[in-house]
């Protein structure tokens, strides 16, 4: 982490990534914000909630109750039940598969425990389930831990990452936004696997793109396994990391002002923001915390009623300029004539139309 | 999306009210729907949790699952919704009217009436699949034998889910693609997915501002979600203390669920009277025509003890399917541009249709080159609009849509103008004289359009014994029972 970046966060602590956040990036690119305040690792619920925008990203309580009881039923009994439905998967026959759970999730045995998972894969021999290995990824220049929710599965000389997901497959078809959301949280740990086996001097490609997804079969808890071909999310994934090593020079050109210090008064902070250009676009809502403050803010472009309507309107700004160019009230840019064209056709057809 | 659908979501946006994006209503609107809104328990999958249902906005009927977690209370709330459900749906199958087929050589019959069902979005609509898919498998004997009914509860759920793919279809509705079909917001379709949000900008509270009524639809803690998701907050300090114990107090329980889904209920009766203030649009009643047959076929295939539907169609199966399918959506597209001019503006923006001027018509014009003499008048029109048709495209216009105009020449007169000479066959009547009417007249103001309602055969499918490799091949013979 570069000195510009630890500034913006003032004194709080960086806040620690994980699968889930290192996948949020891959979500909207082109938001400088984003890239700056989770290379900072500054908390974006916190922040969102300090300046009046709370998003609404709960997570009820039933639904985490049966994901750990999916979970623990897989890994009781040394993983019995996961090594079976990943016998049938892989179509294995190895007999003996050792397990080793490298320890719960807890800040003072970091270092330690990711250690035990370098020497654990260094020795790479036979077939072996390791659970809770600590990775790390360089994210903007800083290694970051990341949290162990997740079992390699090394066999024949390969590394599978295997994925515990609590939605349901029901006759081999899923919820396409849940599939998707697991293969890129699913692809960032195979990055960080990669990586670690090239820093031992071993070959990264050991480690399949193809992730394994145990999941509910039907409206059981019986579990069942399918591979999911990660290659489309490692590169975006890749690109995207590539990209956010760059956000310091950003955060290095800001003002000295500028600062996401949560101790901050709000009008401090709305400030602060105004300095960092957002991207916003509705899909934001559903993956960012942020999200309600850049709506607010876009309030009035084009782009906050959605890609879609600011491609149909010839990729004009705002919604007052779209207008006045379908009224003819406004004179095009150069870049603007074909565009100003349509929307004076479209708005003459709708008056035609409706009669106004 | 269309520039003219994003030019109305702009003007909604600045005239804080919602804009009209369809002069008729393209579906049909049932004197009795079904109005079904499901809640599922979080996690776990497609868990009914409650739900509210009813035919009228004044008897709302709670189904409330005591223990979620539990099989047999799940499968008890599957035998009430049956019990409300079937009955609806049997009230259908008393009247029906006979239909000439194969050119009036022989009659079948359909139900004069068929359900509608109404959920509030497409999430209701995959928990009636779901739904569906947990319980028509099941057996009301043996050991895990669940009541009667629910076997065929699933399997009429199915059938409305799979209606609900088929455009242009109004057995299965939900809300939010009905209202945004009809009208653009201010907002973005993601938040128009919210039914809430998305009646804010149509039907306001009394004293609020669009934008206050949608700030106070996005916020759960005021306007509950729609569902079948819960808002997680709900669950974490409302209904986990109640659901935490062996046996939960069942009507606290229900008092709670009912708050919850109370709001979406009016909404969805506030949605039906909105649409209802729509006419409906032409071709609407020979759509319900063809819903009213899928219903009667499949109640009769249910009345003759056929089998649920499977799990996954076949090869050929599925092929079939798509096929009607594509189909579907080709003639709802062809049938909404022509019932309703707002829908044909998008083409003429597109280019595929044009409206203009008849500037010159020779009505009586015979061709006689053929065999025999045959009635082909022409006609001359002038246009403004952009023309992207080539001599030999064969146009049609709404008001006369028997009739088939093809194109002689196009001639650009100057910068804007274009001449389009027309050759008019068909819907004139069998003489050589053209029926009074049926030939536009000089001055006439005609929309042309390369769209065709045109009947167009069906793919051919083979046997499923006789699917080919590419396809999987024949699937293997079922089992014999040992």
């Amino acid at each position: 982490m570069t000195p510009a970046l630890d500034r913006l966060r003032g004194g709080a602590p960086a806040k620690r990534h994980n699968a889930r956040t290192i996948a949020a990036l891959t979500a909207n690119p082109g938001c400088t914000r984003r890239a700056v305040l989770d290379a900072a690792g500054i908390d974006k619920p916190k922040l969102a909630q300090h300046i009046g925008f709370p998003g609404n990203f709960g997570q009820s309580r039933f639904a985490l109750a049966r994901g750990n009881g999916f979970e623990a039923m897989l890994k009781a009994d040394d993983c019995a039940l996961l090594l079976s439905v990943l016998r049938d998967a892989l179509g294995l026959d190895t007999p003996e598969v050792s397990y080793d759970d490298l320890g719960e999730d807890a800040d003072d045995t970091l270092r330690a425990r990711h250690g035990r998972t370098r020497k654990l894969l260094a020795a790479a021999a036979g077939a072996a389930l390791i659970d809770h290995p600590l990775l790390t990824l360089d994210v903007a220049g800083r290694q970051v831990f990341l949290e162990p929710d997740l079992i390699a599965f090394q066999v024949e000389g390969r590394l599978h990452v295997v994925e515990i997901k609590s939605f349901a497959i029901v006759d081999g078809q899923a919820d396409s936004a849940k599939v998707s959301a697991a293969a890129v949280q699913a692809a960032v740990y195979v990055l960080a696997l990669r990586r670690l086996l090239a820093e031992l001097g071993h070959d990264p490609s050991l480690v399949s793109h193809d992730a394994v997804l145990v999941c509910p079969r039907d409206f059981s808890l019986q579990p069942t396994a399918v591979l999911v071909d990660v290659r489309k999310q490692l590169s975006t994934l890749t690109r995207q990391l590539k990209r956010l090593a760059s956000v310091s020079d950003v955060a290095e050109a800001l003002p000295q002002s500028v600062s996401f210090d949560l101790s901050l008064p709000p009008a401090d902070l709305i400030a602060s923001l105004r300095h960092v250009e957002a991207r916003y676009a509705p899909e934001c809502l559903s993956a960012c915390e942020l999200a309600v403050h850049c709506r607010h803010e876009a309030a009035g472009t084009t782009a906050a009623l959605g890609r879609p309507v600011r491609d149909a309107l010839g990729g004009v700004d705002t919604v007052e300029e779209a207008l006045a160019l379908a009224a003819g009230a406004r004179t095009p840019t150069e870049e603007q004539v074909e565009a100003a064209a349509l929307l004076q056709a479209a708005a003459r057809l709708r008056a035609e139309v409706l009669g106004s | 999306m269309s520039t003219l659908t994003a030019l109305a979501r702009a003007q909604a946006r600045a005239e804080g009210r919602a804009q009209p994006i369809a002069t008729v209503r393209h579906l049909h609107l049932h004197a009795r729907p079904f109005v079904f809104i499901p809640y599922a328990m979080a996690g776990e999958a497609n868990a009914p949790l409650a739900a509210l249902a009813g035919t009228g906005p004044d008897d709302p009927r709670l189904l409330v699952v005591a223990q979620p977690r539990n099989r047999d209370d799940r499968f008890a709330f599957a035998a009430e919704l049956a019990g409300l459900l079937l009955p609806y749906v049997d009230s259908f199958t008393a009247v029906a009217e006979a239909v000439a087929v194969d050119r009036g050589r022989d009659v079948r019959y359909r139900y004069v009436d068929a359900p509608q069902l109404w959920v509030p979005n497409t999430g209701g609509v995959d928990f009636i699949r779901l739904f569906g898919r947990s319980t028509r498998f099941r057996t009301t004997e043996g050991e895990y034998a669940v009541p009667a009914g629910v076997p065929l509860l699933g399997r009429w759920l199915t059938f409305f889910a799979g209606s609900a793919e088929v455009p242009g279809s109004s057995l299965l509705l939900n809300a939010v693609q009905a209202l945004s079909s009809h009208w653009a917001t201010g907002q973005s379709s993601a938040e128009d997915a919210q039914l809430a949000a998305l009646m804010a900008w149509l039907r306001p509270p009394p004293g609020r501002s669009v934008l206050e009524a949608a700030a106070a639809a996005e916020d759960p803690a005021v306007t509950p979600p729609a569902g079948p998701a819960t808002d997680p907050s709900f669950d974490n300090h409302v209904l986990a203390p109640l659901l935490s114990v062996a046996e939960p107090d069942v009507a606290e329980l229900s008092e709670v669920l009912r708050a919850q889904l109370l709001p979406t209920w009016r909404l969805m009766w506030q949605a039906l009277d909105l649409l209802g203030t729509l006419p409906p649009g032409a071709r609407v009643a020979s759509r319900w025509d063809g819903d009213r047959d899928a219903f009667s076929a499949f109640a009769q295939h249910v009345a003759e003890g056929g089998p649920p539907q499977p799990r996954r169609d076949g090869a050929v199966a599925a092929a079939a399917r798509l096929s009607r399918l594509e189909a579907a959506a080709t003639r709802y597209a062809v049938q909404r541009a022509f019932d309703d001019p707002l829908v044909m503006a998008e083409h003429r923006l597109a280019g595929a249709a044009f409206a203009a001027e008849v500037t010159l018509a020779k009505a009586d014009r015979i061709d006689d080159s053929g065999k025999r003499p045959v009635l082909r008048p022409r006609i001359m029109v002038v246009t403004s609009e952009p023309v992207r048709v080539e001599p030999g495209a064969a146009l049609t216009s709404p008001a006369r849509p028997g009739q088939k105009a093809t194109v002689v020449s196009v001639t650009r007169l100057d910068g804007t103008k274009t001449e389009v000479l027309l050759e008019l066959s068909g819907g004139m009547g069998r003489k050589l004289v053209a029926e009074p009417g049926s030939v536009p007249e000089v001055g006439e103001r005609i929309l042309l359009t390369t769209l065709s309602e045109a009947y167009r055969p069906g793919g051919a499918f083979p046997e499923p014994d006789q699917t080919p490799w590419t396809h999987g091949g024949p699937p293997a013979p079922a089992a014999l029972p040992e």
